[in-house]
């Protein structure tokens, strides 16, 4: 797919190069990355993504200068940071507004993938790997939220490490090795941020395996068929460069409104008052982007089935390349699968409320009592694992599907693309 | 279909967030009564502080909450800086404003003597922070009846009703309770206050301080001159981060409309 190298050195000391290093036949071969003509705005979500990785790492390297990983010292250091670092004030706020930001496109980004079908053959493995730094990501953001050592943030890190204290026989010594004690304190809050530091650069290598798949298999597309001739891709500088820079510059936009106008406004109020180990908050509530995941760990009564669940949720996605057995790749050319995938996405949104709201309290006041939100959580749970098992796999046997452009080309030309 | 998948996607990350942001909102304010919503200046895009009541409001403080409540975030020379309430253009350095280093004078800091090693006290100067005034929470609970006063540096920050819950708890709170309410020993009845059982004692009187200014103290404009220097003490770059932000869609418009034309430039002769 990435075709022959178009590169020819021009100059004697480029042919040196080349031959010993063709790290510029490299540079120009990539950006002459045969794209599919016909890709969208839901396409740019991946170079997005590349400048919130960086935002983060830049942002984070200086708030790791001043910040003081000490239970006495974190909470006033960020505070430093905000009131007396130059430019703190700014610093701060773009990497913890950074990480919403991050979460946001990583969420769009796979629900394009979704509906695309972007999973399937050849690109299984380039879908794992996104999985993989999902999971790498929630492992930062939940790291960092912990280490400015406000009420939320010790609150929550007590919960979600709580979680290994389900696992049968290993789980109180699993915790216990992984707190560095007997509860959250000093020697946690030290080895989260050791870790919070580390874990970006994995993400880094990892994007450099996904971006290297990307370009080994081709990028997907709206329709979903596979680019037959040269007319059906172009170059992906200045094309998609441009295209891709565009949609950056918007959600620069999205992003500068929360970090000088709504800076606090995906936070927690109580993340502002000092952790107190004697004094549990009235909530304790995670960060908007975990919430979908909470609503479903509190969906159940048992707290180890809520724990098996909550991971069996993420784990789904690493095998959705083999649950979904339809042949045609994107959802367009599948009216009924489509609608499922429609009700799966909003599904995720309902969870995503249920987490952030009293599971006893009312959702919905219909019938004797109304529905509360534990039930509500239990039946988008229920909805979330079916679109997975059974409804992907029967869908894809029995659905018929609509007639697919012979070529990429020819639905760009009918207006169909 | 792709304009569909669009509209679901848009109207539901809109509806996501806002449902998020108000359940934040809601669920703070769940345990006392919603606080009335003000008019304050420094809210909105272009909002400032008022600087004569932040003036005020730090006198308040000074006068009537500071034998039980910290400022923890804040040193003296912090009210001198700029943006802050004790600004004076002529004095840049912090440190070397008047009014700041007589207010920092007025103040007992713990120290040690350089001499001897000896603990001493001396006044303070601008580069002290604010000193604590209880040697540690147990302390502070035992005389307080059991219930520490918090830092108020962070305490709008720190409250899911941020300013008009403030203003709110100190100035209409504390009322008579309703019938049949049993006020716990050594609390008092306010009906914003979380369970509306608090145990500081209604702090401000009319009167209770006398402004310069000549501004009247009635109760409810010593609780808004207040809110207005904390709001400060808890966000005090607000002003210069909203004006940057500002600077910063400017450019980020015309940016972003020059990358548009660049990029249907590019694309001119593709159908796509
Ligand atoms: C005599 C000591 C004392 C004085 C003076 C005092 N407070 Fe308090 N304050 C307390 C105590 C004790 C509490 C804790 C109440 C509780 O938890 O029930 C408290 C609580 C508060 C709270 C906490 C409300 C919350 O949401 O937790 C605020 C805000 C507050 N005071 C503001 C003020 C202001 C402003 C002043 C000056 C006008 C002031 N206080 C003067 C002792 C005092
Ligand atoms: C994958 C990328 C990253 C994500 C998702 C992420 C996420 C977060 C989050 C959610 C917080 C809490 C912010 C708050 O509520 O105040 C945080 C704090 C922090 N992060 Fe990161 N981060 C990332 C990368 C980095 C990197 C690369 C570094 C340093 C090399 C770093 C250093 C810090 C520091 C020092 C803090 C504490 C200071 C503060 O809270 O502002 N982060 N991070």
């Amino acid at each position: 797919m990435s075709g022959p190298s178009t590169y020819e050195p021009k100059y004697a000391a480029e042919r040196w190069l080349d031959k010993r290093l063709p790290i510029v036949r490299f540079g120009v071969d990539f950006m002459a990355f045969p794209s599919p003509r016909n890709l969208n705005y839901w396409y740019a979500f991946g170079g997005i993504l590349t400048l919130c990785l960086m935002s983060q790492i830049i942002t984070g390297i200086i708030l790791a200068m001043h910040y003081t990983p000490d239970v006495n010292l974190a909470f006033d250091s960020v505070q430093r940071i905000r009131r007396d670092v130059q430019f703190g004030w700014l610093i701060q706020p773009m990497h913890a507004v950074g990480a919403s930001m991050f979460f946001l496109a990583v969420y769009v980004h796979m629900f394009r993938g979704m509906y695309y079908g972007s999973y399937k053959n050849p690109r299984e493995l380039l879908w794992i790997i996104g999985c993989l730094i999902y999971l790498v990501m929630m492992a930062t953001g939940f790291l960092g939220y912990t280490l400015p050592w406000g009420q939320m943030s010790f609150w929550g890190a007590t919960v979600i490490t709580g979680f290994f204290g389900a696992i049968p026989v290993v789980g109180e010594s699993l915790q216990q090795w992984l707190l560095g004690g007997y509860s959250v304190g000093n020697p946690t809050l030290q080895r989260f941020f050791s870790l919070h530091y580390l874990l970006p650069f994995v993400i880094v290598a990892l994007v450099a395996l996904h971006v290297w798949a990307v370009h080994h298999v081709g990028q997907n597309n709206p329709i979903g068929i596979d680019p037959k001739t040269k007319e059906d891709t172009l170059p992906f500088h200045p094309f998609y460069t441009m295209k891709d820079a565009f949609a950056i510059g918007v959600f620069m936009m999205i992003f500068a409104l929360f970090v000088f106008y709504l800076p606090d406004a995906l936070g927690h109020a109580d993340n502002y008052q000092k952790a107190d180990p004697l004094k549990t908050p009235p909530e304790i509530v995670p960060e908007w982007y975990f919430l979908p995941f909470y609503a479903i760990l509190r969906a159940v009564p048992d707290k180890l089935l809520g724990v098996i669940l909550m991971f069996a949720a993420i784990a789904i996605l690493f095998i959705l390349p083999w649950l979904d057995t339809a042949k045609v790749r994107s959802m367009r050319f599948r009216p009924v699968t489509r609608w499922f995938f429609i009700i799966f996405i909003l599904a995720g949104f309902i969870l995503g409320w249920c987490g952030a709201r009293a599971p006893d309290d009312v959702a919905i006041p219909i019938g004797e009592g109304g529905l509360t939100f534990k039930w509500l959580s239990r039946i988008a749970t229920f909805y979330y694992f079916a679109y997975f098992i059974p409804i992907l796999p029967i869908m894809g046997w029995i659905e018929k599907t609509k007639p697919v452009p012979d070529s990429i080309t020819k639905a760009v030309l009918s207006g169909d693309a | 279909m792709l304009k569909m998948f669009t509209k679901t996607i848009a109207i539901a990350s809109v509806v996501m967030f806002s449902l998020f942001i108000s359940a934040g909102l809601a669920s703070a304010a769940a345990a006392g009564a919603k606080p009335d919503k003000q008019k304050w200046g420094f809210k909105g895009p272009f909002g400032t502080y008022d600087r004569p009541a932040m003036q005020r409001g730090y006198q308040v403080y000074r006068e009537v909450c500071s034998s039980c409540h910290m400022l923890e975030q804040l040193s003296f020379h912090h009210l001198a800086d700029k943006g802050a309430p004790f600004y004076d253009a002529d004095f840049p350095n912090p440190n070397d404003n008047p009014v700041v280093k007589a207010f920092a004078k007025d103040w007992e800091i713990e120290d040690v003597d350089q001499d001897s090693g000896d603990p001493i006290t001396r006044p303070g100067v601008p580069a002290d922070g604010f000193p604590h005034i209880y040697p540690n929470a147990i302390a502070a609970a035992a005389v307080n009846g059991g219930a520490i006063p918090r830092d108020l540096s962070l305490i709008i920050p720190a409250r899911g009703g941020g300013a008009d819950y403030l203003y709110a708890l100190l100035a209409k709170g504390y009322v008579d309770a309703p019938d049949g309410f049993v006020v716990g020993d050594g609390t008092n009845y306010n009906t914003y206050f979380p369970g509306n059982q608090i145990a500081m004692a209604q702090p401000m009187f009319e009167g209770g301080v006398e402004y310069s200014d000549g501004t009247k103290a009635s109760v409810e404009q010593m609780s808004k001159d207040l809110v207005e220097f904390l709001a400060w003490a808890g966000d005090p770059k607000m002003e210069v981060r909203k004006k940057t932000g500002f600077g910063a869609f400017l450019f980020l418009f015309i940016f972003v409309l020059l990358l548009f034309m660049t990029y249907k430039e590019v694309w001119r002769n593709v159908k796509h």
